[in-house]
């Protein structure tokens, strides 16, 4: 069976001029060609809407830093495609094969930070069937990932800037607001950022954590010790904990922006490779990062300033985010990958549903220690509901023929 | 995929049988083969709720693997028949038992679906199956096992799965009419009123649907409950749940008499299940009144019951015999002298009392003090460790099945003016219905969707 249901999202075709070092083949002759000027401060599509099939996007750079250039999903979390490295002055191509659905594009001169210029782009019409290419497909899906995890980083890096900014010069304030915000994009790739073993025990380690492996106790954790200290010297009443001083301050807070940079550079690096089973498996790590006895579940992540729920919901977004990459892939897997695709639609809609009874990231998310047992109990059975499907995705991606 | 195979349907268990029959009498089914199977159990881990119906449970099962080669007769109950086993079946040594709410996104069909497929994986985990066809080890690399494994090797050890409907599956605690079966819930079904000395704790008390697993192995009880409670994940997910060990009563004359954690024999005047006329009197539920869905199930009540061991192990030999009315080494009514003499409330004493105090245990729960009112008692003693204070969290964890809850009511009433209650708390308390059994191909509760 080669009949793929038609998805209302935008599917690469040998897309990734830079990544995958050649250019379509067999799309670009009858591609509808739109513009794009990525300037100083704007990313001026020419058009905002297109019927759907192929569309190559002529991306001219016409600021003064080197840029790049997204396609975002309906969620402007997901990649669907994008190009890299255009330098000043020069222009290159991305072509893709457009289903009908919303998205954003959006361009990132200086290549950090959270981009500029984001639009809507509307594709109507039909949708177009999609290539059989089994190889194209799992190359696609790797590199709209491995772009993701590169933007989660490239984002952090300013977000961490300005929190450690608030927090060295004593804003507690700004930076208590700050503390959940930032650590969204840490959280969204968090296993990425496991697989750099040193990094991720410097940046994200907890008290305990840190004290069981006796190694030196920095990063977000620490400095939400020193924001919320009454409830850390209620919680470690035997220690003597004491605030930290201006010196002290800047010296963790110097450290984490050292080590998310050096978690950006990592990201960046020509040695960072990801497969499939890594997409797949690394979904499934982000929600067990929930559920953990010392996670977002039971309240032991910020066990300071209680705002596991932007972890919790950050989380969910990562997954679901590595989900939506490899969703085409396992929607052609026959009956069982329908049956799985729709289920895992369903649950992870349903999380997010029940997660956002709680908040949201603009108008923040309760703190985790008004919610009852009872209610914890809730989210832990629709992250159970989640979580069991989603522990088959590895399987039908990779172990089941299409 | 399971290729629907042409495997009739076995009979029912005989309905004019109280009792579960096991496995091997008079008709087994063939070994690794037990009926009724469908892949709608695979399906459920997966959560797959929209595609497949329940296949009628005609399903291959050739590649299913019994563990162990040799389970012996009496080691497996039947699943299907008239009543649901683990009622009247001789009590087993051990006990898991979990209590279930629903999730508040399942629907109507949702609830179908996980009995149904509950109903597939005990026919199967009651036969020391695995809880499907690839089980444990038999699926691909890639995937996490259906089967959690820990059972692998182990007999079906006498393993039953009891299913029982909490008076909040038909209307919840705000009054809503979740599944449409509001109108079908049994007027008795309602919460317990509170009783003298109940220091009941929300945590341990109610619930939407229980699961009862009795076995003489705990792991392969544990096996049970961890599975179902697997298929339940995105339908429904535990509310409490209790390890019990040693059972506290007799079910079958066949059984000695066991003890408590107070040191007494308990369960001697219990309803055994060759006394088909007590049992049929007082513990399977009939068509009668608008419930004919309920005709050949009965009712659940649970009560954990914490003892304060350290206290009851300090008090006097003749206070503790007067307290239950039994002595306790032979168990005898204090005005007999072995244990099944019945007793004789208007016996004396030397000194001119009565010979089992009025405020005696045996005295207030007798039948014939409670207008004949019985009920079938299968508890399980229970530890869960100790409190911060170095005392046993410990007791008896009470579980009775009765035709009409009125009948546990009015003898827990009569309670009131126990002496044992200095040296008990009720810490939690549930009431479910049980439905009857299901035939091969049914599925447990379907009189409520029909």
């Amino acid at each position: 069976m080669k009949h793929r249901r038609l998805l209302p999202t935008l599917a690469t075709t040998g897309t990734l001029v830079m990544l995958t070092g050649c250019v379509p083949n067999n799309t670009g002759a009858d591609a509808l060609a739109i513009a794009v000027n990525s300037t100083a401060d704007d990313c001026i599509v020419d058009t905002a809407t297109a019927a759907s099939g192929p569309i190559t996007f002529t991306v001219t750079n016409s600021g003064d830093k080197i840029t790049e250039f997204y396609i975002l999903a309906e969620d402007k979390l997901r990649i669907v495609g994008e190009v890299e490295n255009i330098a000043a002055g020069v222009s290159r191509d991305l072509t893709v094969i457009a289903q009908p659905g919303t998205y954003y594009t959006v361009c990132k001169p200086g290549m950090i930070g959270d981009g500029l210029g984001q639009n809507t782009f509307t594709v109507t019409g039909e949708s177009v069937a999609l290539s059989d290419n089994d190889q194209q497909a799992a190359d696609d899906a790797v590199a709209n990932y491995t772009a993701y995890v590169k933007t989660q980083a490239s984002e952090l890096v300013p977000h961490v800037q300005e929190f450690v900014d608030a927090y060295t010069a004593g804003d507690v304030k700004k930076a208590r607001e700050l503390f959940p915000i930032v650590r969204i994009n840490y959280e969204r790739i968090e296993p990425t950022a496991e697989q750099f073993g040193d990094l991720d025990p410097k940046i994200d380690y907890r008290k305990p954590g840190a004290e069981a492996e006796g190694i030196p106790f920095t990063g977000f954790h620490r400095i939400e010790m020193d924001l919320w200290l009454d409830e850390a010297k209620a919680r470690y009443p035997e220690e003597n904990l004491t605030a930290l001083d201006p010196a002290g301050r800047r010296t963790v807070g110097e450290q984490l922006v050292a080590d998310v940079t050096a978690l950006y550079d990592d990201v960046h690096s020509a040695d960072f490779q990801l497969t499939l089973g890594d997409i797949t498996n690394g979904a499934i790590s982000l929600l067990d990062e929930i559920s953990a006895p010392d996670g977002k579940l039971p309240g032991e992540e910020n066990e300071f300033g209680h705002t596991d729920l932007y972890d919790f919901y950050a989380n969910v977004e990562g997954a679901e985010v590595a989900y939506g990459n490899v969703r085409d892939i396992a929607l052609g897997k026959g009956q069982e990958g329908e049956d799985l695709t729709a289920t895992l639609d369903k649950q992870f809609a349903r999380m997010k549903t029940l997660l956002e009874t709680y908040g949201n990231y603009d108008d923040g998310f309760v703190f985790y220690n008004t919610v009852d047992q009872e209610a914890r109990n809730v989210l832990g059975a629709q992250l159970n509901a989640l979580s069991e499907p989603l522990a088959s995705l590895t399987h039908t991606v990779l172990g089941v023929g299409s | 995929m399971t290729t629907p195979a042409d495997i009739p349907p076995t009979t029912p268990t005989d309905p004019s049988s109280a009792a579960p029959t096991p496995a091997a009498d008079p008709s087994p089914p063939a070994k690794g083969t037990p009926s009724g199977l469908s892949r709608r159990g695979l399906l459920g881990l997966l959560g797959v709720s929209a595609t497949a119906g329940f296949v009628g449970g005609v399903a291959s099962v050739a590649a299913a693997v019994p563990r162990s080669d040799s389970p012996s007769v009496a080691e497996s109950y039947e699943f299907y028949g008239k009543n649901q086993a683990g009622i009247v079946t001789p009590a087993q040594d051990r006990l898991f038992f979990a209590s279930y709410d629903m999730l508040p996104t399942a629907t109507r069909e949702d609830l179908i679906e996980l009995l149904q497929d509950w109903t597939f994986a005990a026919s199967r985990l009651t036969q020391g199956l695995d809880v499907s066809e690839t089980g444990a080890v038999g699926g691909s690399p890639l995937l996490p096992p259906d089967d959690t494994g820990e059972a692998l090797g182990l007999p079906a050890s006498g393993l039953t799965l009891t299913f029982g409907l909490g008076p909040t599956l038909f209307t919840a605690a705000d009054g809503t009419d979740r599944y449409g079966i509001a109108d079908r819930q049994p007027t008795e079904l309602r919460e317990l009123p509170l009783f003298a000395f109940d220091i009941l704790e929300e945590a341990q008390s109610g619930g939407d649907l229980c699961i009862q697993a009795c076995a003489n192995d705990p792991q392969v009880a544990l096996h049970a409950i961890r599975n179902l409670s697997r298929i339940a994940f995105g339908r429904a997910h535990i509310r409490w749940s209790q390890l019990g060990f040693g059972r506290t009563s007799s079910t079958s004359t066949a059984q000695a008499t066991p003890r408590n954690l107070f040191g007494f024999k308990d369960g001697t005047a219990n309803i055994m299940a060759e006394d088909h006329a007590a049992v049929t009197r007082s513990v399977w539920a009939d068509a009668s009144g608008d419930r004919g869905w309920m005709a050949g199930g009965t009712y659940l009540v649970t009560r954990k019951i914490h003892m304060t061991i350290e206290t009851w192990d300090r008090a006097r030999l003749e206070e503790q015999e007067n307290i239950f009315g039994r002595d306790k080494g032979e168990g005898a009514p204090l005005s007999g002298t072995k244990e099944f003499d019945s007793p004789n409330f208007d016996a004396v004493r030397s000194d001119g009392g009565p010979a089992i105090p009025v405020n005696s245990h045996v005295h207030l729960a007798h039948p014939n003090n409670n207008k004949g009112a019985q009920i079938l008692r299968r508890g399980y003693n229970y530890v869960d460790g100790n409190n911060g204070l170095g005392q046993l969290n410990a007791g008896l964890f009470f579980i009775s099945f009765q035709r009409s809850p009125e009948q546990f009511i009015r003898i827990q009433k009569k309670l009131a003016t126990d002496a044992l209650n200095e040296y008990i708390r009720h810490v939690g308390s549930a009431l479910f219905a049980v439905p009857p059994g299901c035939a091969s191909g049914g599925y447990i509760g379907e009189g409520l969707f029909t």
